[in-house]
């Protein structure tokens, strides 16, 4: 650069690293406060997980701090005998799989078939999908209208109503529409139909978009709360993991109910370290409830970023 | 197959999908009807339960309900009044992010701080609940500080519960919505920022007089996106904080309509008439964000 010449030569350094002395203290800042910021969203995960294997009175009391005490894994042992949690988990892996799997087929077929200007009133379609992101009736009158079409207390309540997303088809038009036209012009020429182009064609190299969408897909099922608690209210058997996690922060009794249980059997021999209480059932179970999401969430990160740049730049 | 025929045969293969749309989500608009009967379940409606706007008028006629909607709208109104004065926070942490040189630290911060926006409402509720419950960390650390003497109940406190709950918004969305931000940050013109550099330009220098400028429209998008949702603050965060203590101060809207429609014998037309307003003004809030956005930036959002 012509302008670096010019500057004078006493100290090699580069302009654009130069640092003045209010920069130094501002750099000393930003550092302390971020890892203020990342402690404050981060101890509490570790403070749960740490507790979850820590002896049991010692959590009880709030004891364990910093580093897991006495370890021990009884609670996650016992956790097959907490009455309502393994249908519960198996309810929630399933809504995920199945509604991840449908939504994204979804996408992909509708964003493509949006793209068919041979299509009989294309336009008029997708409009009609994607203007149902910009309204919704209030949950009353669509619960009410869930109850007609039969979907509460149903498991099915928890995978139609969401696999029709809009803006995860728009996603897939416009990747669709990135695709070179020749590609599909040259298999319709060999004979292929609509369908088949899209399953042996375009499915294939949307492939990158799949991968973004299928994640938040996947994220959403498994986080999904509300669907639960207003649709299944006389199927204790559907609840979702999520639910079973709520029910046992706020209902002190059902945790009671389910101390006797465990302390009546074997956890009275094991002693007191690993006889359950009610903080150790609370940790354990929100470390099950939580960590499928901590373990896809660093390997899936930068898909993550990409669906919200990919939003961004719609919005 | 003749290309008419082809046509009519690809609208059909959608059809089925079209039909799951007009059902989970136009239909629900034929549930507004609930709002002028006497609807009591199981018993469906019918012209004999026919009301017209009765409800409408229940709202304002009835004192105690008037002053029920005026405490919820104060509600929604603080806690989305605070999440729009402070809607600058994201952009600020996104800044003085990119300030920080060390890659590994700044990508560290970057991961543990989006980490929350990905577990649900009723996790987040749990992570404080063990960590502000009266044997929780909080407690136990000033406990052992000597700091209190006996542990706050912080929960079930009714207390700062809107400025509370911005918090644990704040805590679960900050990292993620701070991301679009780093994106625009990087899509910036390094010329210009290296000939501030050459012209002698602080840090603090660049980034008032640069960063925050080129953040300004994408902040203003956000900010366009805060008032078309200004009602809709969603039920589940305020749903699973709610207790009896700090009930009267936690409600809002879409949290009121659910608890009318689920508490006592249930008055489900009471609270479609008030979701059916709601949902009316949310959408007269997006046309008028929405235009305002276009004279502002040329294009809407919508």
């Amino acid at each position: 650069m012509t302008t670096k010449a010019a500057l004078p030569k006493k100290k090699h350094i580069n302009p654009m690293d130069r640092q003045g002395p209010g920069d130094k203290v501002i750099s000393v800042i930003t550092y302390i406060v971020y890892a203020f910021f990342a402690f404050v969203c981060a101890y509490p995960f570790y403070y749960i997980i740490i507790n979850s294997i820590s002896a049991n009175n010692l959590s009880e009391r709030g004891r364990v701090l910093f580093y897991p005490m006495e370890i021990h894994f009884k609670n996650y042992e016992r956790m097959a005998n907490i009455p309502g949690l393994l249908d519960a988990a198996k309810i929630s892996l399933m809504r995920t799989v199945i509604g991840t799997i449908l939504t994204v087929m979804i996408a992909a077929f509708l964003g493509y078939m949006f793209t068919r200007d041979t299509m009989w009133k294309r336009k008029l379609w997708f409009r009609f999908v994607a203007v149902t992101m910009y309204f919704n009736a209030g949950i009353i009158p669509w619960v009410l209208c869930m109850r007609n079409l039969g979907l509460n207390n149903n498991f099915w309540g928890y995978i139609f109503p969401m696999v029709v997303q809009p803006f995860y088809i728009i996603l897939c038009k416009t990747y669709c529409e990135s695709v070179p036209k020749e590609l599909q012009e040259a298999a319709e020429i060999d004979g292929a139909g609509t369908l088949r182009v899209f399953w042996q064609i375009m499915l294939p190299v949307i492939k990158p978009i799949l991968a973004t969408i299928a994640i938040f897909a996947a994220v959403n099922q498994w986080n999904s709360f509300q669907d639960n608690l207003l649709l299944m209210t006389n199927r204790p058997d559907l609840n979702t993991l999520q639910y079973v996690l709520y029910q046992y922060i706020t209902q002190a009794n059902s945790l009671k109910a389910l101390l006797s249980n465990t302390t009546n059997s074997s956890a009275i021999i094991a002693g007191l370290q690993t006889a359950a209480t009610a903080t150790s059932i609370r940790m354990s179970v929100t470390v099950v409830v939580v960590l499928p999401v901590m373990l896809i969430y660093p390997f899936f990160q930068r898909y993550f970023t990409k669906g919200i740049m990919i939003g961004a730049v719609k919005g | 197959m003749s290309k008419k025929t082809r046509s009519y045969v690809e609208f059909l293969y959608i059809l089925p999908l079209l039909i799951l749309v007009a059902l989970i989500s136009y239909y629900p608009l034929y549930g507004w009807v609930y709002a002028f009967h006497d609807y009591m379940p199981p018993k469906p409606i019918s012209s004999e339960t026919y009301v017209g706007l009765k409800w409408f008028e229940y709202i304002v006629s009835n004192p105690t309900r008037l002053a029920d909607v005026g405490r919820v709208l104060v509600n929604t109104f603080a806690m989305s009044g605070i999440s729009l004065a402070f809607s600058w926070f994201p952009m600020i942490f996104a800044v003085f992010l990119n300030e920080i040189k060390c890659r590994p630290y700044k990508k560290f911060v970057q991961t543990v701080t989006t980490l929350p926006n990905f577990i649900s409402w009723v996790l987040v509720f749990s992570v404080a609940f063990n960590v502000l419950s009266s044997t929780g960390a909080v407690n136990t650390i000033l406990v052992d500080l000597g700091l209190i003497d006996k542990p706050i109940s912080f929960l079930s406190s009714k207390d700062h519960v809107w400025f509370r709950m911005w918090l644990w918004l704040t805590w679960k969305n900050a990292g993620w919505a701070a991301i679009m931000y780093l994106a625009a940050i990087s899509a910036i013109d390094e010329q210009m920022i290296e000939a501030a550099k050459v012209d002698g330009a602080t840090r603090m220098q660049i980034i008032w007089r640069i960063t925050i400028p080129c953040l300004l429209p994408t902040y203003f998008v956000i900010v366009m996106l805060n008032l078309a949702n200004f009602l809709s603050n969603g039920m589940e965060q305020y749903f699973v904080f709610m207790n009896n203590f700090n009930k009267k101060s936690i409600e809002v809207l879409d949290l009121y309509v659910y608890n009318i429609a689920t508490t006592g014998r249930g008055n489900y037309p009471l609270s479609t008439a008030i979701s059916m307003l709601k949902s009316i003004v949310s959408v007269a809030l997006l046309f008028i964000t929405n235009t305002v956005s276009r004279l502002v930036r040329g294009e809407g959002f919508v």
